[in-house]
């Protein structure tokens, strides 16, 4: 018992330098995410057909592939053409654009769960459809689109690990390199675990808190 | 003889290969009440749709204040207008669905000025001046900050007339405004309309209510399969129906 708190006291040092970059990689490619995602979702809903077809092609894409897969795609290719720039950049460009359809997705369904007779409320007065949208439709899918959000955060969190396959170094690849240079598997991917467990516990609480004060507001 | 301020002609919607309107024609004068009434699947809320376009019609035109709703015919095709003068028109014309519809994220009051606000650039203080008003006409002054999830049916539906109003519209459309109330609800809904009818608004009303027919409407049309099958005053058709079709669903619903 001993030896594994004086491992955990050298283990923990290493580990919070490398969330910094886990939650640096989270926050960054989650809000390019959320643009993306948006912008991809209104395209998806569209009344031009060109749209609905690169965004849904979009979507497809990015969902039916390994995000593992993606990173090593950007960080390869786009590490041709910008040797220069740190491998974390492809990261956050591959993550983004994974996440983005997945939020795509959430915003979509989002909008299309609004009751049609709240449009057809605000047309009925005399509003454009973009002003409906803007004042009647969104406001309500805000609400509804908390909770799913807070949950892709949670799940960014943790697929940001596959980034240490390229070589940033964020926790999952500082607890990596502190196994193999000690061989204490066991205490350090424990707290490694620990590590991404405070965030996405935190996410998903606050994603229930969420749902359950907008519940109460009716 | 007042002015005529709806017109449609020969109106039809097909639903893929189901025909729910076989060419309607009506004329609305200003200030009258025209009641609808009819079995359910007759179209008449359909009809009612297609008036502000909430339904675009497969052929016919629809003709409010002398101008085409929606599209317009040329060499037989149907061209649509631009959805600015449509806009517009509906601007003009208050809906009040089954289902209220009134915007959740918004308080009575919200709702009611929300169109003055955005779509005629009314100021806050203005709106919200006429908001109170509106609210007041319906009785419902003491709940203008309330959220429609804190409403009763009828309180809701109330509030969805006001928000309707608010844009002063020349003619008010309801369809079927009680059918989703519980009976008890029903009667304070159909004193605004009462009210409402007494003060010279034009409304084509869509209905299953034969009493509010009976006392209010000016003109009674009776829809089935997609036609008119009879249009007469309350008097005639709920004394003296003409054809049988209308004495039979009479006969069931009295």
């Amino acid at each position: 018992m001993s030896e594994f708190l004086q491992h955990s006291q050298r283990i923990l040092p290493v580990l919070l330098e490398g969330m910094g970059m886990t939650l640096f990689l989270t926050a960054v490619s989650g809000l390019l995410g959320t643009v993306l995602g948006a912008l991809t979702a209104l395209a998806r809903i569209a009344r031009n057909k060109v749209l609905v077809v690169v965004a849904s092609g979009y979507v497809t894409l990015f969902r039916g592939t390994p995000l593992l897969l993606q990173i090593l795609f950007f960080w390869g290719v786009m590490g041709q053409v910008l040797p220069k720039a740190p491998g974390y950049v492809f990261v956050i460009f591959a993550l983004a654009l994974n996440a983005g359809a997945y939020i795509a997705e959430i915003i979509r369904a989002a909008i299309q769960s609004i009751d049609k007779g709240q449009m057809e409320a605000a047309r009925s007065v005399g509003m454009s459809y973009g002003m409906a949208m803007r004042r009647i439709v969104f406001p309500q899918t805000f609400r509804r689109l908390l909770p799913p959000m807070v949950n892709e955060a949670a799940a960014l969190t943790k697929e940001t690990s596959l980034a240490m396959a390229v070589g940033v170094l964020e926790m999952m690849k500082y607890s990596q390199q502190f196994v193999s240079r000690t061989g204490n598997i066991a205490s350090t991917y424990i707290w490694t675990a620990a590590g991404y467990l405070i965030v996405t516990v935190a996410l998903t609480s606050l994603a229930t808190h969420l749902e359950k004060k907008l519940e109460a507001r009716g | 003889m007042a002015q005529t301020i709806l017109q449609i002609k020969n109106l039809h919607k097909h639903f893929g290969k189901l025909e729910v309107l076989k060419g309607i024609d009506l004329d609305v004068r200003q200030g009258e009440v025209v009641v609808v009434i009819g079995p359910s699947g007759s179209g008449k809320s359909t009809l009612l749709r297609c008036i502000n376009y909430l339904e675009v019609p497969t052929r016919g035109r629809i003709l409010f204040k002398g101008e085409d709703v929606g599209h317009h015919e040329v060499n037989g095709r149907m061209v649509p207008l631009p959805e600015r003068a449509l806009d517009k028109q509906r601007a003009h014309m208050g809906m009040v669905f089954q289902r209220f519809n009134l915007f959740p994220h918004m308080t009575a009051l919200q709702n009611v000025v929300e169109a003055p606000i955005q779509v005629k650039g009314l100021d806050r203080a203005k709106a919200e001046a006429l908001g109170q008003k509106l609210l007041a006409r319906v009785g419902l002054s003491d709940k203008a900050h309330q959220y429609p999830a804190f409403l009763s049916g009828g309180q809701q539906q109330r509030v969805a007339i006001a928000r309707a109003l608010a844009m002063e519209p020349d003619v008010m459309l309801f369809d079927e405004p009680t059918s989703a109330l519980d009976p008890e609800l029903v009667g304070e809904v159909l004193q605004v309309m009462k009210d409402l009818a007494k003060e010279g608004m034009t409304m084509v009303v869509v209905t299953h209510e034969m009493g509010f027919a009976r006392e209010v409407g000016h003109r009674v049309l009776f829809m089935d399969g997609g036609v008119v099958v009879e249009e007469a005053t309350p008097a005639e058709i709920f004394t003296a129906p003409k054809h049988p079709r209308t004495r039979e669903f009479l006969a069931k619903v009295l």
